[in-house]
């Protein structure tokens, strides 16, 4: 296809995936020659996980308009679900990939049941009232997770909550074990499998946004009455949107759980909600190539500048700030405006706060 | 007994949610936003008045003035800075400043103060034994109490019969409406701040009095839930953020006692919900529609 | 070009299959809404023709806009029945509404800010292009005919006020008055009966105004919907409007033609104050 010719959102978007298919390639080349250092390549997959927290975050909070700090609950919703998924699979399929992708369906459906239960009651909320019901919504997954017990055995699955009082036969193997969080996991994480999902997300974003549902999306965000006035159903766009960004984060949650040997329910606190927010609007509200940057960016660089990393998180804490107060303050606005037109010089000018979903 | 020994728990620690919900609900009414960092206020008054008390050695009460002082300046400049500049954005950019100014409060205190817990030194020494020894009340219990009483009794009259009070409400009806009529608009906001952080710091000491673990995430989880005592009652509510404090307290150590301690904020959020979904304005509150 | 079900516009002139019987195409009864006691608006009767261009004029303050929210079911009245097109939109929500056959426009502009033109004209209609969320995201042929097909639509549609070169532009950064025409676009494209405009010619110059007159007419025309307007530059109304209903305090206080509402006593009243009798 030609770059010219296409309009200015297919182009913007056709860089993206560009962006993240060369990184990709660059990555592979570098580790198939070794350039490439052992805690990097440790968090390679981490990256690809946030990402995708980053992105799906951003279709709630920069398309819809919403903000959502639950957004770890699913990720840990998926996470669980996935992992245990994974491990009855794991017994009668040996395709490490395939149990993956199926790990993946399985914690994506359920992060996105998940969300629906929560969507449909909150979703009539909207504003400060949303977000104070998305982050209770958010602990209360954590604090289910925190005293589920789970084990497997020949029989099926086990449940119980609170205390421990599975019982299991001798061949039983407890997966979830409460405080103690995911057991025994299956390392089957693999960068190839979170380059796949982040171009799957994209896509799937991207088709969205520009599609009549996408449109209506942002019709709601700008103004929801007038959204009513021309015959758009505003609940049912807000909850596809949520429940789509839900069941991204439930797989994010599956691709993150099996990098790691175990996971603990705390690991998906208000924290790791903040932490992908702070992704969301330091790449632009609305920008999934900046929120992709950002989450790559502060993923892989307080690694690289660990005498630094007690800092980190005041770090972030001013970004938000100034972030928002440089995006929304007009006297703020201008000044910054006219000298980032001169640091950028030669590029476009791209809006800060990404007023259409693209990029 | 136990019961009874529960609910003047529950009373107790709604007093302190009520007083925590108090800054929320005017702050609210007023300035329509959710200041997120009001719980780090909490935390940061607290630390103040356990440096000077127990550091320092200052007089208990000196050292709660101190920290109400703090606070107050606090919480003036946290609008100064942060939201004032803000006052004509979309109503995500405040909530995302508001969340980005809690972290900072945070993790500020993480690095002056460092994370390791410190024992906060009750500022009320004692308890009182009744029924035969049967129940045993501390002070500190009682105090919050009486404190949370005597600050809503004395806030209702202020913003009812004085000047300012009035200002305050005429800013919280229309902001435009009350410039016009002469009222400062800027000012009335930053005393709202002012009051609400004071009373934050008053709420930090009588939290760590009574559970006196003191560490820089201490007011994250109290702030929320008097958040939601705040909607509980009714937003903009000031006799609201009582009731739903106080409801709420009693349901959190209820549901501690007979239900299970770990989900003990997973059912406190299920109410929050609950609350929100039934009746969106609160107990107390009234319906604020837009304007078409 | 195939343009069943579709409606006429300017360039292709043909005509609709549409009813045109004479029966009314609103018909509101008693229709009133108190709010805390205060009845905003109160035993409201109009009938507006199939093709008809009908005002509704009074003071400021006067109920005006909220008559428009009850029709919309922004608000649910408390009192009355409104009959659209013989139906009875009781029970309705504002999407129903719309659905039924009433579009709007917003007396303080409301228009999707941060999207372009031609997306705003595309939201109006959302309920005409028929492909399903699936076929969007996997990009089925379904999903590009549609959409070609809504852009050509939408482009049709500004060329009613010339707006075609404008579709990429964001709404948002649009001039005042193109604002307001891009509103009216975007409400016909909802393929409504009944089209309500909230002070088309505010904010806009004689000229402006003079050639917004001639649209409208040409929208009635071409389109052969009912125009209910709002407005209070009374050469516009007195030009275009067939019947004129005035409102005020809630009640309407009197209704007729241009030549009947300008001789009645009742409205200069209103208008000017009464005037000191002895």
């Amino acid at each position: 296809m030609n770059l010219k010719t296409m309009n200015k959102t297919t182009r913007s978007n056709m860089i993206t995936y560009l962006m993240v298919i060369v990184a990709f390639v660059i990555v592979q080349v570098m580790m198939a020659g070794g350039n490439i250092s052992s805690s990097l390549k440790g968090q390679l997959v981490p990256i690809c996980a946030y990402i995708v927290m980053a992105i799906s975050l951003n279709l709630t909070v920069g398309v819809l308009g919403e903000l959502s700090l639950g957004h770890a609950g699913f990720m840990s919703a998926g996470a669980f679900s996935g992992v245990v998924a994974a491990q009855c699979f794991s017994q009668n399929i040996n395709n490490p990939v395939l149990v993956l992708i199926l790990a993946m369906i399985v914690g994506g459906i359920v992060a996105a049941i998940v969300g629906v239960l929560v969507g449909v009651p909150v979703l009539r909320l909207s504003g400060d009232y949303l977000a104070i019901v998305t982050l209770a919504f958010g602990e209360i997954i954590k604090g289910i997770v925190n005293n589920l017990f789970v084990g497997l055995d020949s029989n099926g699955l086990h449940f119980c909550m609170i205390k421990n009082t599975l019982e299991m036969d001798t061949d039983g193997k407890l997966l979830i074990n409460g405080p103690m969080g995911l057991l025994g996991i299956p390392r089957i994480a693999t960068f190839t499998m979170g380059f796949v999902l982040i171009m799957v997300c994209l896509i799937v974003i991207f088709n969205l946004v520009n599609s009549k549902s996408g449109r209506a999306i942002m019709a709601l965000r700008d103004n929801k009455i007038a959204a009513q006035s021309v015959g758009i159903n505003v609940t049912n766009y807000k909850l596809m949107a949520f429940v789509i960004s839900a069941a991204m984060a439930g797989m994010a949650g599956v691709l993150f759980a099996t990098n790691f040997s175990t996971v603990v329910a705390s690991k998906f606190d208000i924290n790791t909600s903040i932490l992908v927010l702070v992704f969301v609007v330091l790449g632009g509200l609305g920008n999934m190539r900046g929120s992709i940057i950002a989450a790559t960016v502060l993923t892989v660089l307080p690694e690289m500048l660990r005498e630094f990393s007690e800092y980190r998180m005041l770090v972030y804490a001013i970004v938000l700030i100034v972030m928002m107060l440089a995006t929304n303050n007009p006297t703020l606005k201008n000044a910054l405006g006219s000298f980032g037109a001169k640091v950028t010089g030669i590029f476009k000018k791209k809006p800060a706060k990404g007023d259409n979903a693209n990029g | 007994m136990e019961f009874l020994f529960n609910l003047i728990s529950g009373i107790s620690l709604g007093s302190i949610y009520a007083i925590i919900a108090l800054g929320y609900t005017m702050v609210y009414g007023i300035a329509k936003m959710l200041n997120f960092a009001h719980g780090d206020v909490i935390m940061v008054g607290a630390y103040i008045c356990f440096f000077a008390t127990a550091r320092y050695g200052l007089n208990p009460l000196l050292g709660v003035l101190l920290s109400m002082v703090v606070c107050t300046v606090l919480g003036i400049v946290i609008e100064r800075l942060a939201y004032k500049p803000l006052r004509q954005a979309p109503a995500l950019a405040v909530l995302i400043t508001a969340i980005g100014m809690s972290y900072f409060l945070q993790n500020a205190a993480q690095l002056l103060w460092t994370s390791s817990p410190k024992v906060f030194p009750s500022v009320v020494k004692g308890s009182v034994k009744l029924f035969d020894g049967a129940l045993s009340v501390s002070f500190v219990t009682i105090v919050t109490i009486l404190v949370c009483v005597i600050i809503m009794v004395a806030l209702v009259l202020f913003v009812n019969k004085t000047r300012i009070g009035k200002s305050m409400r005429a800013v919280s009806e229309d902001k435009g409406a009350a410039q016009l009529m002469g009222i400062n608009v800027n000012s009335t906001i930053s005393l709202t701040f002012a009051i609400g952080s004071a009373l934050a710091a008053i709420a930090g000491v009588l939290l760590c009095s009574a559970y006196p673990t003191l560490v820089p995430t201490t007011g994250a989880m109290p702030g929320i839930k008097a958040f939601t005592a705040a909607v509980f009652g009714g937003i903009g509510s000031i006799p609201g953020a009582l009731i739903g404090g106080i409801l709420l307290g009693i349901i959190e150590i209820f549901a501690k006692a007979y239900i299970s301690t770990q989900l003990s904020d997973a059912i406190v959020f299920a109410v929050l919900i609950v609350v929100l979904l039934v009746k969106p304005t609160g107990l107390l509150g009234k319906k604020v529609s837009e304007k078409v | 070009m195939q343009m069943a079900k579709m409606v006429p516009i300017p360039s292709t002139g043909l005509l609709t299959e549409r009813d045109l019987g004479t029966a009314p195409i609103l018909e509101a009864t008693h229709l009133g809404i108190e709010f805390g006691g205060l009845k905003a608006v109160d035993d409201f009767n109009i009938t507006v023709g199939r093709t008809e261009i009908a005002g509704l004029i009074g003071p400021n303050g006067a109920g005006k806009t909220t008559v428009f929210n009850l029709l919309t079911k922004v608000y649910q009245p408390t009192h009355g029945t409104i009959l659209l097109d013989g139906k009875d939109t009781h029970g309705m929500n504002a999407i129903q509404v719309n659905k039924a056959g009433i579009a709007r426009t917003f007396q303080n502009i409301r228009l999707f800010n941060s999207l372009t033109v031609e997306e705003n004209v595309k939201l109006g209609l959302h309920n005409h292009t028929h492909y399903s969320t699936l076929e969007g995201i996997l990009r089925m042929p379904k999903y590009w005919q549609e959409e070609k097909r809504a852009h050509e639509r939408a482009l049709e549609l500004l060329s009613i006020f010339d707006m075609q070169d404008l579709a990429d532009h964001k709404a948002g950064s649009l001039p005042y008055g193109a604002q307001r025409r891009l509103e009216i676009v975007r409400a016909l494209a909802t393929e409504p009966k009944l089209l309500l405009l909230d002070e088309p010619a505010a904010g806009m110059n004689p000229s402006e105004t003079a050639e917004l007159m001639e649209n409208i007419r040409k929208i009635r025309d071409t389109f052969q919907i009912a125009i209910l307007l709002i407005e209070h530059d009374m050469q516009l109304v007195m030009n275009i409007c067939e019947g004129i209903a005035v409102l005020n305090y809630g009640k309407i206080i009197a209704k007729g033609t241009p030549e009947e509402i300008q001789a009645n006593p009742q409205v200069i009243e209103a208008y000017l104050g009464k005037k000191k009798e002895d």
